[in-house]
């Protein structure tokens, strides 16, 4: 889902950068309220825990591969808004050290997989935890919270990319950036994160919260007051 | 450190060590990168072209540890399945790092 260097025109990627820029400004006056210094070493742990996440590519029939990002479990964990840095700061360093996700594209990569997923995984577990406190209507809230999250995630930059043909072709009529009309890129992206990655996503969501929520270590974002 | 805390540190470098894994599964299946993320060969075999836009910006960021392998593209695969255990711990640690000298930033102009 690491959308790299040239696959989106600027006419996309800028507003996107612009949208995020904004977004990580509001996510650090929130995080000035809600985050104390005895939870920084979580933030940390939040960080590296979605960095390794991802290095797990795992293979999907028709020759590509994909994995899972992990900012759902950390919406839930430490809530959207620390989520939001630290999938960021996972991507951004993805993108310029490893050359993974395009320099032009961290605003849209960001958008999809650090604003876009742990916004949808947080308001799909309210959405389906409803009151319950614990048991199995909680952990399926989890479940798809991972799932839809990620599934969200994959279908924004599937769209990103499938709009391309529509904003720019070449005097031969080609595209100049990203070349599969939203027919292709939506479908594609929303299948196999749908039928494998969200699956994934979504199992190791709600192994996470159960664990977290046994230990009691210490306090969840998604369970604490309402 | 908390007892808790040292454990879950300890859940990561355990995930730290699996992390070739996530190139050598891919490797034994035969599969390749996601979907929209082709490089130039793979895009020239998909479409018998290279779209202008992606041809001119694509390789513009020369990334010090590009795709997580110090051996460059011809490298052996064990060299590659090294690099990427490496790059594993480096990038776990700098993004973990980063996260802490913001947050640290952001917590302390309140006070």
């Amino acid at each position: 889902m690491h959308i790299p260097d040239g696959y989106l025109s600027p006419q996309t990627y800028i507003p996107l950068y612009g949208v995020s820029v904004a977004v990580w400004g509001i996510a650090a006056r929130k995080i000035k309220k809600e985050v104390s210094a005895r939870q920084v070493p979580y933030l940390a742990m939040a960080a590296a825990f979605s960095f390794l996440i991802q290095m797990f590519n795992i293979p999907a029939p028709g020759g590509t591969s994909g994995h899972a990002v992990g900012g759902g479990i950390i919406a839930l964990l430490l809530g959207p808004w620390t989520a939001v840095i630290s999938v960021s700061v996972v991507l951004i360093v993805q993108a310029i050290v490893f050359g993974d996700g395009g320099i032009t594209a961290i605003g849209a990569n960001c958008f999809n997989m650090a604003i876009v997923m742990p916004f949808v995984a947080s308001w799909t577990f309210r959405l389906i935890r409803g009151r319950s406190k614990k048991g199995a209507r909680l952990i399926a809230a989890a479940f798809f919270s991972g799932y839809v999250g990620l599934t969200a995630a994959a279908l924004s930059a599937g769209f990103m990319l499938g709009i391309q043909p529509l904003i720019a072709s070449g005097a031969d009529g080609r595209p100049l950036y990203a070349p599969y009309p939203l027919s292709i890129a939506l479908p594609a992206m929303a299948l196999e994160h749908l039928l494998l990655f969200g699956i994934i996503e979504g199992i190791f969501t709600a192994a996470l919260l159960r664990y977290f929520m046994r230990h009691e270590s210490m306090p969840i974002y998604c369970i604490r007051g309402g | 450190m908390k007892r808790f805390e040292k454990k879950l540190w300890l859940s990561l470098s355990v995930m730290a060590l699996l992390t070739p894994l996530g190139i050598i599964l891919p490797a034994k299946f035969g599969s390749e990168e996601g979907w929209g993320e082709w490089g130039i060969a793979a895009l020239e075999k998909l479409l018998g072209y290279v779209p202008e836009g992606i041809k001119k910006t694509v390789g513009m960021w020369r990334a010090p540890i590009r795709e997580y392998n110090f051996g460059g593209e011809d490298a052996l695969f064990s060299t590659k399945v090294a690099s990427y255990l490496v790059s594993g711990i480096i990038g776990a640690f700098l993004v973990g790092l980063v996260v802490v000298i913001i947050t640290k930033l952001v917590l302390k102009d309140e006070k």
